[in-house]
């Protein structure tokens, strides 16, 4: 465990749910989560949940409904602020510093680290509007670099070839595959960090969840990701490493191989080979 | 025993079939009201076309469409009167537009939820002040408060009817633009601040924006409550039937349709050319609310659609 960049408490003994493997990696991590709990103004959410999560991979949080999955992926970028009452403890690093510091710019943290939603809402604009909008708000103005932008960010997320003749349709009128290849591109074109993904290919085709698998395996050469899949299959497929979830906890993490093929705990066991959620 | 029985068996076929009388009165009754809105709507529009339409045959086209209202010399120019109702509902339209949707955006999204509470009834209590009272309330201090500071011979003017008429559509404007920013769901929200946009940003780039069809219903609406409406119009607006010219015409006296309707109509002899020009005045006021109206049901229904669309 690598403790330069990180906060004095990054250097306790990793928690008991953290397996052998990521206690060898010598990578510091991107994003540490230490002890959150969470509650909305109704229901618990989370409790004291700790994760590890590392550059250039892709975890997955995995488990069934309303076991917090979700929920830690909107705090990782703060979108929980929005909802008023509800009570948090413990905190997440961002490259060592506390997302939740007083001092911390929230709109340039969801810029470093961008989401996309399990339904795509291309916002009310043109299909390029949508792209340059999250960058115009950062500040840049000079076109050629937002055309560049458009078009390297539509590329990446493979829908370049369909939308390269008509940016200036709204963005409505794609069809619901290409609507969330387009949240993607748009998160993209920030050039964020870390891209958070909630059940990002929940609506879609076959052959359209394929696209947005295939692009998973490429940008994680350049991004950190963090995917609640659709399913365990898929979860499997995508996973570098991956997080089992119940109950607003985690019960295991490990890298993929090992949740997948040997996990330790009774409970992903019983979840990975189907036996309940 | 027997003879209780038997009034038993009796009874229940009896209190069955009063029960069936009265579900078919009552449904007769249902029935009766239903139709009868029809009917009244279609005579309201029948009357008004048999005393109207005379007037398009007894007056020349010429004349109708003349700039000069002077009934009393057989001059019947409705320009005048059409002019001066749109230019009071245009000034009302451009005063209770930014205002009401401002007050919408603030009441929505900017408000504490304990004031939201508060404002929410009081503007439906301002929805429901009679207009006369309004219009006595234009006379007696917005007027003179516009005589005094803007320097004008009276305060009795184009403009002063279009603020009292701006205070009348306010409340439509402002409930019916909260109603459609409260439809726009969560995640848009949610997506323009993933983009690293703050609240203000959010809600002028992506929540208005997604409101837009149901904020113009209610615009819609608020013209149609402005441009029929009569009593405060009539009390504050000097009643001068004059051309307006150029914008100045907003600070000077005019008179709308609806106030010529209901100053002259009192005096005039039963059947005559005045009497049947008055009535085309209503019918002219009527095609025009019925497309604002029409307009206003448009828009919402395509946002009905839209928002089904959504919803797949």
């Amino acid at each position: 465990m690598v403790t330069g960049a990180m906060p004095p408490t990054s250097a306790q003994p990793p928690s008991e749910g953290t397996c052998d493997a990521m206690t060898t990696t010598a990578v510091p991590s991107k994003i540490r989560v230490e002890k959150v709990s969470f509650a909305y103004s109704n229901a618990e959410a989370l409790r004291a949940v700790s994760l590890d999560v590392y550059p250039h991979e892709v975890t997955v949080l995995f488990g069934p409904a309303r076991s917090g999955k979700t929920t830690l992926l909107r705090l990782l970028n703060r979108l929980t602020d929005l909802l008023e009452g509800t009570r948090r403890s413990g905190h997440i690093y961002l490259d060592g510093q506390d997302i939740f510091a007083p001092d911390v710019d929230v709109a340039e943290l969801r810029r470093r680290v961008g989401m996309v939603f399990a339904m795509p809402i291309p916002l009310p604009m043109s299909i390029r509007a949508n792209l340059t909008y999250g960058l115009q708000l950062k500040g840049i103005r000079d076109r050629a670099l937002l055309e560049a932008r458009v078009e390297s960010a539509l590329r990446a997320a493979a829908l370049w070839d369909e939308v390269k003749d008509r940016l200036e349709d709204p963005a409505s009128s794609l069809s619901g595959g290409q609507q969330q290849r387009l949240c993607l591109a748009r998160i993209l074109a920030l050039e964020p960090e870390v891209i958070l993904l909630d059940n990002p290919t929940s609506g879609l085709d076959p052959i359209s969840t394929s696209k947005v698998e295939a692009s998973l395996h490429e940008l994680r050469q350049r991004y950190t990701i963090i995917a609640v899949p659709h399913s365990v299959q898929q979860a499997a497929r995508i996973a570098d490493r991956a997080a089992f979830m119940l109950g607003g906890e985690i019960i295991e993490v490990g890298t993929a191989r090992e949740i997948f093929t040997r996990p330790r705990d009774p409970r992903t066991r019983d979840y990975v080979e189907g036996r309940f959620g | 025993m027997a003879i209780e029985q038997q009034a038993a068996t009796q009874a229940v076929p009896v209190a069955r079939r009063r029960r069936l009388r009265g579900e078919t009165a009552a449904e007769a009754l249902v029935r009766l009201s239903g139709i009868s809105v029809i009917i009244f709507v279609v005579l309201v529009f029948v009357f008004l076309a048999r005393e109207g339409i005379p007037a398009f045959f007894e007056v020349e086209a010429g004349n109708l469409l003349g700039t000069r209202w002077y009934p009393t010399v057989g001059r019947y120019g409705l320009l005048p009167l059409i002019t001066g109702s749109l230019l009071v509902t245009a000034g009302a339209v451009l005063i209770s537009v930014p205002l009401g949707l401002a007050a919408a955006i603030y009441m929505h999204e900017l408000a504490p939820a304990w004031l939201r509470e508060i404002l929410k009834p009081l503007i439906e209590i301002l929805a429901g002040i009679p207009s006369v009272v309004l219009g006595f309330l234009g006379m007696i201090a917005v007027a003179p408060l516009l005589r005094e500071h803007l320097n004008m011979p009276t305060g009795l003017s184009a403009f002063a009817g279009s603020v009292m008429l701006a205070y009348m559509a306010l409340p439509t404007i402002i409930s019916v633009s909260d109603d459609a920013i409260d439809a726009v769901p969560r995640s848009y929200r949610d997506a323009s601040l993933a983009l690293g946009a703050n609240h203000w940003q959010t809600v002028c780039h992506a929540v208005v924006p997604a409101a837009r069809s149901g904020i113009m219903v209610a615009v819609m609406l608020g013209i149609g409550r402005a441009i029929g409406e009569t009593m405060a119009v009539l009390m504050v607006t000097g009643n001068a039937a004059r051309m307006p010219d150029g914008l100045s015409a907003l600070f000077q006296p005019v008179r709308t349709m609806t106030a010529t309707i209901a100053a002259e109509m009192g005096e005039v002899a039963n059947g005559s050319v005045h009497y049947h020009v008055l009535f085309a005045i209503g019918i002219v006021l009527f095609l025009i609310t019925f497309l604002v109206n029409l307009l206003a049901s448009v828009l919402m229904l395509r946002r009905g659609t839209r928002r089904d669309q959504l919803l797949e």
